[in-house]
C-alpha cells in the first residue's frame, strides 16, 4: 500500500480524484439542478432600472455584510416575511456583468435586519433617505454607517431635487438644503422593490418550523388583548418613524403624543391609517399602509393603538379587540366597493 | 465526555423539527459541546495562574522566614559568654572547607584548549526564563532563502495592515460615524480585512513555510527559485488590486471571501498555479523513498486550492441558489482545504523539528489526510441551514461537520503524543508556546465548528456574532498561531539572527489574550442574541445589548493588533543584518588594508 503512495503521481492523483469527485456531488450537481429546475414566481416583479443600478450599489457597499436576504423556515424569522424563501425566491438572479458573480446577496450575518421585505415593511422613501444620511435620525441606537456621500448639499432647490428633512442635531454644519443624488434614490428605489412575492395558490408555504410555544395567558374578560406586548409591537412596526417618545420627526413624521387622531374616542380613523396609511399632510412624509402590509391582526393592531393611547401622557379609552375587528371588516368591505 | 456527548448527536443532527426540547439550552449537545471546549482554554489559563500563585506564595513563605530570622536573633543576643563561645566552635567546624589547592599547588590552571567559551556573567531579567538560542542548521541556499524571508515579509506586512482594517472595522461598531468617507465605509473595509489577512497574511506565510519544507523533507533543491518569485509578485499583486478594487465600490456579488473580482483573483490563481509546478517538480525529483506526510497536505492543499477557486469563478452553474450552494461549498473549503490542510503540513515539518523527535505516529497522519478530504468536501453548505438550499443538502453538511471530529481528533492525538517524553521542552523554547496555543485551538476551534452545525445550535448562533467569534478562534487561533511558531522556527536560522526574547513573549501573550477577549464575549453575546430573536423582541433592543460586546471585541482586537506590531519588530530584527563592528576583524582588515596602500605606494 505505502508502495502505491511513494509514486507521487498516484498518491496526489487519487487525492485531488477523491476531492473533485466530492465536490461534482456536494456542489456542482447540486448547484445545476438548483439552477435549472427552479424558475421565478409568476407574481414576482421584475427590477425597474432604478432599482436595478441601485442594487449595484447596495453590492458596491458590502451591504450584504450586516444585511441579509433569506427568511429561514424558522419561527423566529416569522418578522421578516410571511413566508419562509423558497428557491423560486432566487431564480430570478442571473449573472451582473462580465466582470462580476451573480449578487443572490443571501448573507450570512444579521448584525441588521434581515431585507427580505423591507419594501412591505418599510416603503417610505422619505424614511430610508434620511435613514441613510444618518441612521441615527431616526433610530437612535443603529450602529449602521451614515452613508453621506450619497448626497450633496444645495443652496436653492432645483427642479425635481428631493430634500432630505435633516433634524438640525445631524446637519453638522452643513447650511445649505441637503439633496438626495440620483445614486441615492436609485438605493432607496432598490430597497422598496424588496418584496417577498406572493404564492400561486397551487404552491402550499413551507412551514415555520420550532415554533414558540405561545404565551398561556389568561384573558380575563371578553375581547382580551391576547397577551400581546403592545410596546414590542410598537417598537418593531411604528417606532422607526414616530420614535420611542411618540414625538416623531419634526418635518417628516408627525407625533403621536397628543394627536387628536390618535386619542378620538372613535378610533376608526386611527385604524384606517394603520391599515391602509395616510397621505394628507404635505408638511409631513407619507405613511405606509403598515397594518396591510405586515398583515397586522385585529389583536396586534388593538396592542399597538392601545400602546399609543395610553403612552407619553395620552390617555384615552382602551379598545377592545372584538372592536377593533369590526372596524377593520367595515374597512375592508369599503375598500372592496 | 467525547463519548457521551456523540451519544446524543443522532437525535439532533436529524431532527427535522420540533421544539429545543424541555431541558433548556444545557441539554442541547451543542451548547453541550462548545462549553467543554471553551473551558479547555480556560483550563489551560487556571494552571498558569496555579503556577504565578505558587510562586506569590513561596514569597510570602520568604517574608514570613526573615521574621522568624529577626526573633531568632533577638533569642540570640540573650545568650551568656559560654553559650556563646560552644557556638562559636561550633560555627567553626561548620565553615571548614578544603581550599581545592591541595592537590594543585598554588598555580591556576589553563584551559590550554579552548574548552571554555562564552561564560555568560549576567544572565537574563530575573522574572524572565531564558530560552535556548535556534541550532545552527546546514546552510541553505542563500537564493532560496531569499525567497522565504520575502515570502514571510510581505506576510508580515499584509497582517498588520490587515488586522489593522480590522481593528478600525471593530471600533465603527462602537463608533459608527467616526468616518463618513466612501472608501472606508464598513461594508467596504470589511471585505478588505478579510481578504488581506486570507490572501495575504495567512497564504503568503504558508507558501514561505512550504519553500522550506518541501524542499527540505525531499532532501533536495527547491525546482526553481525563479518561479517562486513569480508567485510571490502575483500574489502581492492581486491583494493590492483586489484592496484597491474593494474600497472603490468594485466587487464580485456579495459572497464571502470571493469579492475579489475574476481578473484580480486571477493573479492569484497564476501564482498558485506556478507554486504547484515547483512543488511538484521538487518532490518528482526528491532524494528520499517515502513522500513525508508534510507534502501529502502540502501539495494537496495547493492542488485543491487550485480547484476550488476554478469552482468558484466559473459562471455556468451560479444563477439563482446555484451561487448560494456554490459560495458555501467555496468559503468552507477556501478554510479548511487551503489553509488548514497546508498548515497541518507545516506542522508535520516543525513540531517534529522543534521537538527534536520523530512524529508519533505516520498512520494517523494519513488516517487525518483522508477523513478529513473525506469528510471536510462535504460541509460547505451548513452556513446555509435553514435557508431555500434543499433539506437534504443541508443534512449531508451537518453529517459532514460531526465527521471531521475523525480527523481533528486524530490530528491532536498525533501532536499531542509527539509532545510525549518532550514537555520539558516547552519552558526552554520561545516556539513550542505557539504550537500547544496551535494544537489546542485545532481541537476546540475545529469541534466548534461541528457544534455549531446542529440544527438545534444553529438555530441560536446563525447570523450573530459567534460566527464571527469562531472564525478568529480559528483562523487566528490555529493558522496564525501555527505560522508564528514556525516562522520563529527557521527564520533565525535563515538569518542567524534571533528576536529578542522578551518581545516574542509579549507578542504571544499579547495574541493570546487578546484573542480571548476577542471571542469569549462575542460567543456570550452571539448567544444572547440569538435568544432574544427567538423570543421575538424588537431586533433594535438585541443591537442595543450587544453593546458592551463590540467594545470588549474592540478591546480584544486591540492588544491582537499591538502584538502583531511586536511581531513586526521582531521580523525586523531578524531579518535586517545588524551592523556589529567586532574590534578584532575591523582591527585586522585595517591592518590588511594599511598594507595593501604602502605596496602600492612603493
Amino acid at each position: 500500500m505505502m508502495d502505491f503512495f511513494n509514486d507521487y503521481r498516484k498518491l496526489y492523483l487519487s487525492a485531488l480524484g477523491l476531492f473533485v469527485l466530492l465536490t461534482i456531488l456536494v456542489a456542482i450537481m447540486p448547484a445545476i439542478s438548483n439552477q435549472n429546475n427552479n424558475s421565478p414566481l409568476p407574481t414576482e416583479e421584475a427590477l425597474s432600472d432604478a432599482a436595478l443600478e441601485g442594487k449595484a450599489i447596495y453590492v458596491a457597499n458590502g451591504c450584504v455584510a450586516c444585511h441579509t436576504q433569506q427568511v429561514r423556515n424558522l419561527d423566529m424569522d416569522k418578522m421578516w416575511g410571511k413566508r419562509p424563501s423558497i428557491a423560486a425566491d432566487y431564480a430570478d438572479e442571473e449573472r451582473t456583468d462580465l466582470w462580476r458573480n451573480t449578487a443572490t446577496l443571501m448573507g450570512t450575518e444579521r448584525t441588521g435586519p434581515d431585507l427580505t421585505d423591507i419594501g412591505n415593511r418599510q416603503p417610505s422613501a422619505e424614511w430610508n433617505l434620511l435613514h441613510l444620511y444618518q441612521p441615527r435620525a431616526v433610530v437612535e441606537e443603529s450602529v449602521m454607517p451614515a452613508y453621506q456621500w450619497l448626497f450633496e448639499e444645495k443652496a436653492e432647490l432645483e427642479e425635481g431635487d428631493v430634500e432630505v428633512p435633516v433634524p438640525d442635531a445631524f446637519r453638522k454644519g452643513v447650511i445649505g438644503k441637503i439633496v438626495a443624488t440620483k445614486v441615492a434614490l436609485n438605493l432607496v428605489a432598490y430597497l422598496q422593490s424588496l418584496k417577498q412575492a406572493q404564492l400561486p395558490e397551487a404552491i402550499p408555504a413551507p412551514e415555520f418550523l420550532y415554533k414558540r410555544e405561545a404565551k398561556t395567558t389568561a384573558t380575563a374578560g371578553g375581547g382580551g388583548d391576547l397577551g400581546l406586548d403592545g410596546a414590542a409591537l410598537y417598537a418593531a412596526n411604528c417606532q422607526s418613524c414616530h420614535q420611542a417618545s411618540g414625538a416623531g420627526l419634526k418635518g417628516a413624521f408627525p407625533p403621536l403624543k397628543g394627536s387628536q387622531i390618535v386619542l378620538d374616542d372613535n378610533p376608526e380613523v386611527l385604524i384606517d391609517i394603520v391599515m391602509n396609511g395616510y397621505d394628507a399632510r404635505p408638511e409631513f412624509a407619507s405613511m405606509p399602509a403598515i397594518g396591510t402590509n405586515m398583515n397586522l391582526s385585529a389583536a396586534e393592531v388593538a396592542a399597538i393603538i392601545n400602546h399609543e393611547r395610553s403612552s407619553w401622557g395620552n390617555s384615552a379609552r382602551k379598545v377592545p379587540v372584538d372592536e377593533v375587528q369590526k372596524i377593520m371588516d367595515l374597512l375592508k368591505q369599503t375598500a372592496k366597493k | 465526555m467525547l463519548l457521551t456527548t456523540s451519544s446524543l448527536f443522532p437525535s439532533a443532527a436529524y431532527a427535522q423539527s420540533g421544539s429545543t426540547g424541555d431541558g433548556g439550552l444545557f441539554s442541547l449537545p451543542g451548547i453541550l459541546i462548545t462549553i467543554t471546549l471553551l473551558i479547555i482554554p480556560v483550563v489551560a489559563a487556571l494552571f498558569l495562574l496555579v503556577v504565578k500563585a505558587n510562586a506569590l506564595f513561596r514569597n510570602i513563605q520568604n517574608r514570613k522566614d526573615s521574621e522568624e530570622a529577626i526573633r531568632f536573633a533577638a533569642y540570640l543576643k540573650s545568650l551568656n559568654v559560654d553559650q556563646l563561645g560552644a557556638l562559636q566552635k561550633d560555627r567553626e567546624h561548620q565553615v571548614y572547607h578544603l581550599n581545592n589547592q591541595e592537590l594543585a599547588g598554588p598555580f591556576s590552571p589553563e584551559d590550554s584548549r579552548g574548552l571554555l567559551s562564552s561564560i555568560n556573567e549576567q544572565a537574563n531579567i530575573r522574572f524572565i526564563e531564558a530560552k535556548r538560542k535556534a541550532i545552527v542548521r546546514p546552510g541553505i541556499d542563500p537564493a532560496l532563502s531569499r525567497l522565504i524571508l520575502w515570502f514571510l515579509g510581505t506576510a508580515t506586512f499584509w497582517l498588520v495592515f490587515g488586522t489593522s482594517v480590522g481593528e478600525y472595522v471593530g471600533i465603527k461598531f462602537v463608533a459608527p460615524d467616526v468616518d463618513q468617507v466612501s472608501w472606508l465605509s464598513f461594508g467596504r473595509l470589511r471585505p478588505v480585512h478579510t481578504n488581506a489577512v486570507f490572501w495575504g497574511w495567512s497564504s503568503l506565510a504558508m507558501l514561505g513555510l512550504g519553500y522550506y519544507v518541501v524542499p527540505r523533507v525531499s532532501n533536495i533543491r527547491l525546482h526553481s527559485s525563479k518561479s517562486g518569485w513569480w508567485s510571490l509578485i502575483l500574489i502581492n499583486a492581486s491583494v493590492v488590486l483586489g484592496t484597491i478594487a474593494l474600497m472603490a465600490g468594485i466587487n464580485n456579488g456579495g459572497g464571502e471571501y470571493r469579492e475579489y473580482i475574476w481578473p484580480i483573483q486571477l493573479l492569484f490563481g497564476i501564482g498558485l498555479v506556478i507554486t504547484l509546478v515547483n512543488y511538484l517538480r521538487t518532490v518528482a525529483n526528491r532524494k528520499t523513498t517515502e513522500i513525508y506526510v508534510s507534502n501529502w497536505y502540502i501539495v494537496a492543499a495547493v492542488m485543491f486550492a487550485i480547484v476550488i477557486s476554478i469552482v468558484a469563478y466559473v459562471p455556468n452553474f451560479q444563477n439563482g441558489l446555484g451561487e448560494t450552494i456554490i459560495q458555501g461549498y467555496y468559503m468552507h473549503q477556501g478554510v479548511g482545504m487551503w489553509f488548514m490542510l497546508f498548515t497541518l503540513g507545516l506542522v508535520y515539518y516543525y513540531l517534529p523539528q522543534q521537538l527534536n523527535k520523530p512524529i508519533y505516529s505516520y498512520s494517523l497522519g494519513i488516517l487525518a489526510f483522508w477523513s478529513q478530504i473525506f469528510f471536510y468536501t462535504l460541509i460547505g453548505t451548513h452556513h446555509f441551514v435553514f435557508s431555500a438550499i434543499p433539506w437534504s443538502l443541508q443534512t449531508v453538511a451537518i453529517v459532514g461537520s460531526a465527521g471531521m471530529i475523525i480527523p481533528v481528533v486524530s490530528g491532536t492525538t498525533n501532536f499531542l503524543m509527539t509532545f510525549r517524553g518532550a514537555w520539558h521542552k516547552v519552558a526552554g523554547s520561545y516556539t513550542l508556546p505557539f504550537f500547544i496555543v496551535g494544537i489546542i485551538f485545532y481541537f476546540t476551534g475545529s469541534l466548534q465548528g461541528t457544534a455549531e452545525a446542529f440544527r438545534s445550535t444553529n438555530l441560536i448562533w446563525h447570523f450573530t456574532d459567534f460566527t464571527v467569534a469562531h472564525s478568529h478562534l480559528t483562523m487566528y487561533g490555529i493558522i496564525a498561531f501555527f505560522l508564528w511558531g514556525g516562522i520563529y522556527a527557521i527564520v533565525p536560522r535563515l538569518t542567524r539572527q534571533e528576536p529578542p526574547q522578551i518581545t516574542v513573549g509579549i507578542h504571544f501573550w499579547m495574541a493570546f489574550i487578546g484573542m480571548m477577549f476577542y471571542t469569549v464575549p462575542l460567543m456570550w453575546g452571539g448567544t444572547m442574541r440569538g435568544l432574544m430573536w427567538m423570543e421575538g423582541l424588537p431586533f433594535i433592543e438585541s443591537v442595543t445589548m450587544m453593546g458592551p460586546y463590540w467594545l470588549w471585541r474592540a478591546i480584544g482586537g486591540s492588544l491582537m493588533w499591538v502584538s502583531h506590531l511586536v511581531f513586526a519588530y521582531n521580523m525586523y530584527n531578524m531579518i535586517n543584518p545588524r551592523k556589529t563592528v567586532n574590534i578584532n576583524d575591523t582591527a585586522i582588515k585595517k591592518l590588511h588594508a594599511n598594507e595593501l596602500v604602502d605596496i602600492h605606494d612603493k
